[in-house]
């Protein structure tokens, strides 16, 4: 690595860590209904969707509404894009003629971007027109992601209520998330990426005469608005193929910086938004102290693992699958970030990088999308893992578990033992299917363990809706579509449920005042427990799939062995 | 529960005319009157011919031309991509090992000369544009002699090489690189 590279990694987290309180104070005020520096701006159109789709925003809920509303408004959006895509060639806006997708491939995609996981089967440049990038796309990159905030929300008022029985209005969270955060931020950041030289544009492909005489179709698009939400809504899926490597997508050293902080911004900034929503900013800064050491030590030990020559190849350092404009460390840089949090969106290709470099990816993966994670997401799984160490922590010295003052209990731990397991069930059983069933095996682009890591990391990459792949996998087959679109749909819903449950269940209860004998939950030995939680239950869980894929893999290839 | 249905629906659509049409349209409109000519593909025009975009790669394998990386799509942009070949891949070790072989030869290089590691590895979109500087400085000695530059030309195409030599951008980002379209169309029209 180089001097350069070393503070362009110090600069990012130092934007990180200086961006979360800002934008993370700002969310509290909106989320809480208080006046915010947009209000002014675009108060009136909050007013304006509630008064045409008649909505109440006094009117609150109890979880089981709440639920049902999150479910309805997401199925719409499943059938949207799903038919959409099976109607494109009779639709506008489709200049390079595309053709209906098949329902497998639609229903995978409709899957996908409706569970903010947009793990992509198929190419976009020659897959999807103008209209369904749009229309069916874009929208759902804001709405999954404004979906995942409003579970958050849900759980936070559960925490902080007293003995209520109602957690808010699902459509007035959806409206603020979506209007004061998510959108405003998407306008600002799409200009800058095209002032970069990201293309926006609906003009049809362009057909270029190369210098040594060749035709090159230069395929065009709005791809800048429809990237500037994939990486703040932590969505990822790409306007083209090759994703952010692609230089229409990430043409520049500074769009990239920019794009990698933007995946990690508003995950960061939530756990402030959190700790100012149930009173107590240093539960905030706990939970990201835990989340800011484990994609460290992740980052750490993928820039060791990509710098290290691989005896395959001699003294090459590996540019394979990489970008000369990025280099290795921000291809490393990226990766980590992409997977710690569940964005997906890649600027190097993760199938070929170093065995361990690959491994810690996995590994951000299915730990269950905390580090960071998500949008909402990353931080209601967190505070899963949290009811879990609070559990064990009470168990080990045989009192009986609070947390922020309210009693968890056995429905809680239930709840929470089944969020975790809901994903975990997908990936090792949905694995070991493909593993053994030639429909699974037949679409392999490498051999030998990395052939069994290609495989795994899908189904990791759809539990954990994060998206990215080993993309040499052709995954645009009947069985990996419907596999993985299943998949992605338990990996999303199957913790959504279980943590709007416990929500539902926590609003009810009495808040116990801290006394002598409070645990306390927001000092680096709650920090320790929690990572030791994470790990265990998260990471051993998967020790013997990762030790058939990724590490069997690093110990051969020291010996020089290829497949 | 009726009545979340009905505002399900309504709600749905209001965002998808928002987040879907109005949206992606402001940000079209304004990139067209800031950025015309980034909005619409930083493409290159000579005369009223297309030959390419400033963005986007292409194959150069001619003895005349700087060379560009290997492209698993071969610089076919539809769709882009790399090759997926992964770090114990035999084929991936067979192909590195071809190409490294191939432009030694093609450059006349030193046995003892180490080759830039991009020219031997594909790139992530297969349409990268850039080679490091370097690559393109073991290049300069086979391009003088086959566009027969006198000695004060190839200390110029040097310089040339250097001065198109962009450094990280703000004087931080990213890597020192070169764009091997740029590098070529301005060696076209110099020599």
């Amino acid at each position: 690595m180089e001097n350069l590279e070393v503070l362009q990694v110090i600069l990012f987290f130092a934007f990180l860590i200086g961006l979360t309180p800002l934008l993370g104070n700002y969310m509290s005020k909106v989320f809480s209904g208080e006046k915010h520096l947009l209000l002014p701006v675009f108060g009136w159109s909050e007013k304006l969707i509630y008064k045409v789709a008649s909505v109440n925003p006094d009117e609150e809920t109890n979880w089981k509404t709440y639920t049902f509303s999150l479910l309805i408004f997401n199925a719409l959006g499943l059938v949207m894009v799903f038919s959409l895509q099976l109607i494109q060639s009779v639709l506008p806006l489709n200049p390079a003629q595309l053709s209906n997708v098949s329902w497998h491939s639609a229903l995978n995609t409709a899957i996908s971007f409706m569970t903010n996981t947009n793990w992509q089967g198929y190419s976009g440049e020659t897959t999807l027109s103008y209209f369904v990038q749009m229309i069916g796309l874009t929208v759902q990159n804001f709405v999954s992601a404004a979906t995942g905030i409003a579970v958050l929300l849900v759980l936070i008022k559960g925490i902080s209520r007293r003995s209520s029985a109602t957690l808010g209005n699902f459509w007035v969270d959806l409206t603020r998330s979506t209007l004061y955060v998510l959108l405003p931020l998407s306008i600002v950041f799409s200009i800058v990426l095209v002032g970069q030289g990201v293309v926006q544009n609906l003009n049809i492909y362009e057909t270029a005469q190369t210098l040594q005489g060749a035709e090159q179709v230069i395929p065009m698009g709005p791809a800048a608005s429809q990237i500037a939400i994939k990486q703040l809504g932590t969505n990822g899926g790409g306007f083209f193929n090759a994703n952010s490597a692609h230089p229409f997508e990430n043409p520049t050293p500074f769009s990239n910086f920019l794009e990698m902080l933007a995946i990690l911004l508003v995950p960061a900034a939530l756990t402030y938004t959190y700790g100012k929503m149930v009173g107590s900013v240093r539960q905030g800064w706990t939970i990201f102290s835990v989340m800011l050491i484990l994609l460290l030590v992740g980052l750490g030990i993928s820039l060791y693992a990509e710098y290290a020559t691989n005896p395959v190849f001699g003294q090459l350092s590996s540019m394979e699958g990489k970008e000369t404009r990025f280099g290795i460390t921000n291809s490393v840089l990226w990766s980590t970030s992409t997977t710690a949090a569940s964005n997906g969106s890649v600027n190097a290709m993760h199938d070929s990088l170093s065995p361990l470099s690959g491994m810690v990816a996995m590994i951000n993966i299915v730990l269950g999308e905390v580090i960071f994670g998500g949008v909402g997401a990353g931080l209601y799984g967190m505070i899963i893992f949290v009811i879990l160490t609070v559990f064990i922590a009470g168990l080990m010295v045989g009192r009986s578990p609070e947390y922020l003052g309210k009693r968890v209990e056995a429905f809680e731990v239930q709840m929470a033992i089944l969020a975790v397991l809901a994903p975990s069930m997908v990936i090792l059983l949905f694995t070991a299917l493909a593993s053994v069933t030639n429909a699974g095996v037949s679409s392999l682009n490498n051999a030998g363990p990395h052939g069994f890591s290609e495989i795994f990391y899908a189904y990791s990459s759809a539990a954990g809706n994060n998206g990215s792949a080993f993309a040499g996998l052709n995954a645009n087959t009947t069985f990996y579509n419907l596999t993985l679109g299943l998949g992605m749909l338990i990996g999303r819903f199957g913790v959504i449920i279980p943590v709007l449950a416990i929500a539902g269940n926590m609003a009810g209860k009495k808040i116990t005042p801290a006394s002598a004998g409070t645990f306390h939950t927001d000092n680096w030995l709650f920090a320790g427990l929690l990572i030791a939680t994470i790990l265990i239950v998260g990471g051993l869980t998967f020790f013997p799939a990762l030790s058939f894929g990724p590490i069997i893999e690093h110990l051969l290839m020291n010996k020089g062995i290829t497949f | 529960m009726k009545t979340q249905i009905r505002i399900a629906i309504k709600m749905f659509v209001l965002f998808t005319l928002l987040l879907g049409l109005a949206y992606p349209l402001l940000i079209t409109g304004i990139a067209q009157i800031a950025f015309p000519k980034k909005a619409n593909g930083s493409l290159i025009i000579q005369g009223n011919k297309v030959i390419g975009s400033e963005l986007i790669g292409q194959k150069f394998d001619s003895i005349i031309y700087f060379s560009s990386r290997p492209s698993a799509p071969d610089y076919g942009a539809l769709p882009s991509g790399g090759s997926n070949l992964g770090p114990t891949s035999q084929k991936l070790k067979q192909l590195v090992d071809e190409r490294a072989a191939q432009f030694a030869e093609f450059n006349q290089l030193h046995a003892s000369e180490t080759i830039p590691s991009e020219m031997v590895f594909a790139s992530a979109s297969g349409l990268d544009p850039h080679i490091s500087p370097r690559a393109a400085m073991v290049q300069v000695e086979r391009i003088s002699k086959f566009r027969n530059l006198n000695e004060i030309q190839k200390v110029q195409l040097t310089e040339l090489v250097n001065t198109m030599s962009e450094s990280p951008q703000f004087g931080l980002f990213g890597k020192e690189r070169v764009n091997v379209l740029l590098l070529n169309l301005k060696l076209d029209r110099i020599y």
